[in-house]
């Protein structure tokens, strides 16, 4: 590997060629703030628009300024990173941002949580010295993400996401100059565009200019109203990641406590989602194994592979994009809307609770849940099976706000009888625990014998695009995970074209699944804090005494009790779906 | 399932177009320039079928029409008027010039009057620096415009 040395702040360096100042300097443990530059290194994710300055420093014999994000290192260079022409371009650089800035920062969703913010503090900003207009542009308003693009900053962190990671493709610069922003297509509202949901583009953004749905409010005034039964239901990612917002390390589960949390809140019962998640195995498993064994009987109209069908940003994304192949994924409704489906029935019933007096709350790391439990198909007769869907970071809000010292609750369980799970409901949180989980399930009921070891580790990891062979008794199963939308529409068009066979694949919408969802705690850039959370999933699951769906005896009872089997009529009716045709057609008129 | 509408025989001429570049993503302004060249401007409509000729999201396209000030989203005035920016008529009044017209066509500069017959737009130097300020109506040169004259052009062609 080719080197170059070069001195920073009078420390000599030795780099590989091809480094940036910034790289550089970050290795040889001198800071150099950064505002619009983001580096997910372990999901390979990088924005470097050199858009704010922030990062400016002073390289001997260069005019200029240098914006250490791009600038590249060259042998002998000499680098200042804090003399007071830096530091002084800095603060004028960081003062005409916040000139064009509400500062309504006491109201501000972000507030505490906003990278401006902080660098307004540590830059010890008291006056803004720079009086002029103010861009100004409507709210747009969504079921799942706000814009309010008078906090945009034009970073572009959020176009990176939505295009090059996600390949969506709603956000783009637009208009010029003053007048440019970042918006969907036509500056149509989101609610128009293909958009997702999904949420990165909020998980990103360093200020309050995009942000999620706030329904905390509601679930309060449920809560406080007499009338109603409220119970909630809590995603698996939700555990590996909530104690990060009381200053707890990143990966400390939590789960005992949050279920104590939601007591204390007042919900009437604490359930689980993973129950769910356990249901949607035995449903989308033997869906597969109905599929893979009537394609093996020579049934060409089956169609294979099986798509996962959990995540709803990924239900989005497949129905404006992908709408030829709508037949593919799993028919099985997502955990958080079989919940929503048993409970207002099955569980209604039991407590003698009519259906439009139970509320279903459910806590997800998910922004795109948001708009899934609004979805038409999820409601009878108006009434939704879900009725609020809040995020992570709205839960740790609703517990401050009710004088809830978390850290010092006791662990608690969850209720029964939809709060009992397993190992394999757990891992659902992360890229490659839906068809892990799944494994365990089908192999056990094809094959008719136990597992000898219960972790599939060969599906396990980070890598964008896996694949894995898996033995069903000398049937091999080919599989294949995508995490993060442009990887899945890889996947998929790899399948399109017919260069690859699968029997079954899992996407998920955002990189790392769930655990990396847009609805998380921020992770500022620190993307150990998902690998955290993923170590945590698995370590949730390898202490649970039961851990495949199928030997949940409460998934056992719910079917002896109401359901009859996997597939049957009811279970069609209340855990399955069908999906729409959501993309535009090109059409000629005379 | 919303639909993008179009005359079949605009529509083969546009996928022509974004084939005679190869349908690459980075002639995306050269395909719009042509496109703009055929339907006299580029509603919305023909830049969902140049995003999907050259497989780029219809943001991108709509962020690199909006910022160029070439490119429009109106359609253009039957007489379409342009009134010179360039140094030496911007010396000797142009912006009053325009004033004048957005004053009395009631529209800004980029749009159209709502009837179809004006629309309003402004370059840069067509070379007659001599005959300073310059408007231009559809071919048609007008010298030494003064806000006074503005008037009698606009009432030339609005009959």
């Amino acid at each position: 590997m080719e080197t170059i040395k070069l001195k920073i702040d009078n420390k000599v360096v030795e780099v590989a060629k091809g480094t940036t100042i910034l790289k550089a300097a970050r290795e040889a443990g001198i800071h150099i703030p950064t505002l619009c530059y983001l580096h997910l290194h372990d999901l390979n994710i990088e924005n470097k628009p050199a858009g704010c300055r922030v990062c400016v420093v002073e390289v001997e014999g260069r005019r200029n300024l240098a914006p250490a994000c791009v600038t590249e290192c060259t042998e002998g260079m000499v680098v200042n990173t804090h003399n007071i022409r830096v530091l002084n371009s800095r603060k004028t650089v960081l003062e005409l941002i916040l000139s064009d800035h509400p500062t309504d920062c006491l109201i501000c969703a972000k507030n505490g949580n906003c990278e401006l913010q902080s660098m307004a503090q540590e830059f010890g900003i008291r006056k803004i010295h720079y009086e002029g207009e103010q861009s100004t542009y409507r709210e747009d308003t969504s079921p799942a993400i706000i814009r309010d693009i008078d906090k945009c900053i034009m970073c572009r962190r959020c176009e990176m996401m939505c295009n090059d990671v996600q390949t969506v493709g709603v956000l783009s610069a637009v208009n010029r100059g003053f007048m440019s922003v970042v918006a969907p297509a036509f500056e149509m509202n989101l609610d128009h565009s293909v958009c997702t949901y999904c949420g990165q583009c909020v998980a990103v953004c360093p200020t309050g200019a995009l942000t999620e749905v706030d329904h905390t409010n509601s679930v309060i005034r449920a809560l406080a109203d007499p009338t109603k039964t409220v119970v909630v239901q809590a995603a698996p990612a939700v555990r590996a990641a909530l104690g990060e917002e009381f200053g707890l390390e990143a990966g400390t589960l939590v789960t005992g406590k949050m279920a104590a949390a939601l007591r204390r809140l007042g919900f009437d019962y604490v359930f689980d989602t993973d129950f769910a998640a356990d249901l949607t195995i035995m449903e989308e498993g033997t869906e597969l194994l109905d599929r893979i064994t009537r394609h093996l009987n020579g049934d060409k109209n089956v169609p294979l592979p099986i798509l996962t069908s959990c995540c709803p940003g990924w239900v989005n994304f497949f129905e404006h994009q992908f709408p030829e192949m709508m037949d593919i994924p799993s028919t099985a409704r997502s955990p958080q809307q079989m919940f929503g489906a048993i409970a207002k029935t099955y569980f209604a019933d039991k407590i003698g609770v009519k259906r439009e007096n139970l509320v279903v709350v459910s806590i997800m790391p998910c922004l795109a849940k948001k708009y899934e439990c609004q979805r038409d198909e999820f409601a009878t007769d108006g009434n939704p099976d879900v009725d609020f869907s809040i995020s992570t970071r709205e839960l740790a809000h609703l517990i401050k706000q009710s004088n809830i010292e978390f850290n010092e609750l006791p662990d608690e369980d969850f209720d029964h009888p939809m709060g009992e799970s397993t190992g394999a409901g757990v891992i659902f949180g992360t890229t490659g625990g839906v068809i892990e989980a799944a494994c365990r399930t089908a192999y056990e009921l094809f094959t008719g014998k136990k597992l000898q070891k219960i972790a599939f580790e060969e599906l396990r990891g980070m890598e964008y695009i896996r694949e894995a062979t898996i033995d069903f008794n000398g049937l091999p199963i080919k599989i294949g995970i995508a995490h993060g939308l442009g990887n899945a529409r890889k996947l998929l068009q790899d399948i399109k074209d017919g260069k690859s066979e699968f029997h079954a694949i899992e996407i998920m919408a955002c990189p790392g699944g769930c655990i990396g969802g847009g609805g998380q705690p921020l992770h500022h850039g620190d993307s150990s804090v998902i690998k955290a959370r993923q170590k945590a999933i698995y370590a949730e699951d390898a202490g649970k005494t039961i851990r495949k769906s199928h030997e949940n005896p409460y998934i056992i009872k719910l079917y002896d009790e109401f359901l009859g089997k996997p597939l049957s009529e009811k279970s069609h009716h209340l855990l399955h779906t069908h999906y729409f045709d959501k993309s535009k057609e090109i059409k000629t008129v005379e | 399932m919303a639909n993008i509408k179009l005359s079949a025989n605009k529509l083969d001429e546009l996928r022509e177009v974004c084939k005679s570049f190869n349908n690459e993503k980075g002639e995306l302004i050269n395909v719009l320039h042509k496109a703009q060249g055929i339907f006299g401007y580029l509603p919305a409509e023909v830049q969902e079928v140049i995003a999907r000729e050259l497989n780029v999201s219809v943001a991108h396209v709509y962020g690199v029409v909006t910022f160029y000030s070439f490119f429009t989203m109106l359609p253009k005035g039957e007489h379409p008027v342009s009134i010179c920016l360039g140094t030496a008529c911007y010396v000797r009044g142009a912006e009053k010039v325009i004033e004048e017209f957005k004053r009395i066509l009631n529209i800004n500069v980029g749009e159209t009057t709502p009837d179809g017959k004006f629309s309003l737009a402004c370059l840069r130097c067509v070379g007659a620096c001599g005959l300073a300020p310059v408007v231009l109506v559809g071919e048609k040169v007008f010298g030494r415009v003064s806000p006074d004259g503005v008037k009698d052009i606009i009432a030339e062609y609005a009959k």
